[in-house]
């Protein structure tokens, strides 16, 4: 493939994945406070348009012209772009998620994501272990105090979280012998390592949780305790981008989980030639859609934990059981 | 293509490093080291060596760095205020740099006939690196974490509390009994009920009814 087309098809890719992960966002915070509404037992937002489904609508109208405000104190260069680090960090893993097999569009074949790389999950990890300046650095240059615990609560939080979820990805990636997503999930056409993995799966859901600052371990925002967190002096798109942030993370870790555990585009596949080649990418959509309904649920449903509570699971249970995955993966594989 | 790249990569890492040297805010100086890591990462995958430059963002960016931010955060370094310059300093270091400068560059001139700028021709894979490091150099890696875990358990000790103030204090050895905070025993039988029937406590001096205190 020439450099052009590939350019090409690479800013195309970029250009839709942005589209859909953008109204994704707001449809999944529509949907966040419809669930949480009914788990609660109450109605939701249901004004704007029929279901209330106008509703992400109205409220980018309403970020976008609010004022922005900068405290007088604050270090400015650092506020300024402590959201966008965020948002890079943030958008940046989903550049190599594969949602499907090989495509072919105009005689080239491309694959189902914006770029693939050797090294997938590595440059996950990496990227996300990068998305920590966006918060610590907002805290740090708000020059608040509610800020700034915030940011040393996330801070802490998303590094000793991201131990046991590297850990628990080692299973796989042994299973699998690859860094490669699509390698891994090729590798899982038998038996989704769900299944073999099943530690090392509730390990990463549990460290995804706190690596994404979701209740029950949203610390870094507690209402009660610190205003709204790290972004209590941002307003209008500076705190959207946030808010962004922390919603594309979500959808991130949940396609991980798709893909790392769940087999990806695995799944039944019948009928004529078009829907055999839809099929797979709706049964990733599909199960990355579980695990986003998951994150509302147990948000609506558990309580808050106690920090020294969090950092003693993360590091007196978490850790140590990862640990133990590793090793007792290995020496079955040894001895296969 | 690639030489551009690598052009542009190393002039950021010299540029960060050099931001790091003259910054007067603790916190700049970090981030410029932060920058310098990222350039490192993006020359090591020019070369094709994709594992190292992960593990380089993984480990140093990623986790080392925000240490050194965490740490000038929760100290909240002050800009550091320039120090008088001494004569002395000021007559030898420039004339030195000069000489540092000069010798580096006859270095890099005398050898760059012979330097070809090629990339992405040494690609390893993992399971290489894991060959060597578990098959080749087994015993260098092992005794590199021996050292590694020394240093931990050194950082522990220095930073557990050795007195008796810290509620999270860590015992070596047996740990000393929880003070009894209960000083009577409460068991029934040995309680005593008064007229209204509440538990009188036997162990306290009784208390002086109220006729005692007026006469």
């Amino acid at each position: 493939m020439p450099i052009t087309v590939f350019l090409l098809f690479a800013l195309v890719k970029s250009l839709i994945a942005i589209g859909i992960l953008l109204s994704l966002v707001a449809y999944i915070q529509l949907a966040e406070r419809k669930i949480v509404a009914r788990i609660q037992n109450r109605l939701g937002p249901n004004r704007v348009g029929p279901f209330g489904l106008l509703q992400p609508l109205a409220d980018t109208v309403k970020l976008l012209t609010k004022e922005d405000i900068m405290p007088s104190t604050a270090h400015k260069l650092l506020y300024l772009i402590a959201p966008a680090i965020a948002v890079t960090m943030a958008l940046l893993p989903i550049s190599i998620i594969p949602v499907g097999r090989d495509i072919h569009v105009l005689g080239y074949t491309t694959p189902l994501q914006i770029t693939n790389i050797n090294i997938g999950i590595l440059f996950i990890l990496a990227v996300t272990s990068l998305g920590v300046y966006g918060i610590v650095l907002a805290g740090w240059s708000s020059n608040s105090k509610y800020s700034f615990l915030g940011s040393l609560r996330g801070g802490s939080q998303m590094i000793s979280y991201e131990l046991a979820l590297g850990l628990a990805l080692v299973g796989p990636i042994m299973l699998a012998g690859t860094l490669d997503l699509r390698g891994i999930v090729e590798a899982q056409s038998h038996i989704w390592y769900v299944i073999p993995q099943i530690v090392a799966f509730f390990i990463y859901l549990t460290a995804a949780f706190a690596e994404t600052n979701r209740s029950p371990f949203d610390l870094p925002e507690a209402e009660g305790e610190l205003g709204a967190g790290y972004h209590t002096e941002y307003s209008s798109m500076k705190f959207a981008m946030f808010f962004l942030a922390e919603y594309i993370n979500m959808i991130t870790v949940s396609c991980i989980a798709t893909l790392v555990f769940l087999g990806g585009w695995h799944g039944w596949v019948f009928g004529p030639g078009w829907l055999q080649a839809i099929l797979p990418v709706f049964w990733f959509c599909l199960k990355a859609a579980f695990f986003l309904f998951l994150f509302i649920w147990v948000r609506g449903t558990l309580p808050r934990f106690r920090y020294d509570q969090l950092m003693g699971f993360g590091w007196k249970f978490l850790v140590p059981l990862a640990l133990a995955n590793v090793l007792v993966t290995s020496l079955v594989i040894s001895l296969r | 293509m690639y030489p551009v790249l690598f052009f542009i990569f190393a002039g950021l890492a010299v540029a960060g490093a050099i931001s790091l040297l003259v910054q007067r805010q603790p916190i700049y100086s970090a981030l410029s080291l932060v920058a310098v890591m990222g350039a490192l990462a993006a020359l090591y995958l020019l070369l094709g060596a994709e594992f190292v430059a992960a593990i380089q963002i993984i480990v140093y960016a990623g986790a080392i760095m925000v240490l050194f931010v965490f740490v000038i955060m929760l100290l909240n370094a002050q800009p550091a205020e320039a120090p008088g310059r001494s004569r002395v300093a000021r007559a030898l270091g420039y004339p030195l740099l000069g000489i540092l400068i000069a010798e580096l560059g006859g270095m890099v001139a005398a050898h760059f006939q012979n330097v070809k700028l090629t990339s992405g021709e040494y690609v390893v894979h993992v399971a290489q690196i894991g060959d060597a490091l578990f098959r080749s150099y087994l015993l260098p890696f092992e005794a590199t974490s021996i050292l590694f875990l020394a240093g931990i358990l050194g950082a522990v000790l220095l930073a557990a509390h050795t007195e008796d103030e810290a509620p999270g204090k860590l015992y070596i050895g047996e740990a000393p009994p929880e003070p009894n905070l209960i000083p009577y025993d409460s068991t029934e039988g040995s309680t005593t009920y008064n007229g209204a029937g509440q538990p009188v406590r036997t162990d306290l001096p009784a208390h002086p009814s109220s006729e005692e205190v007026r006469s």
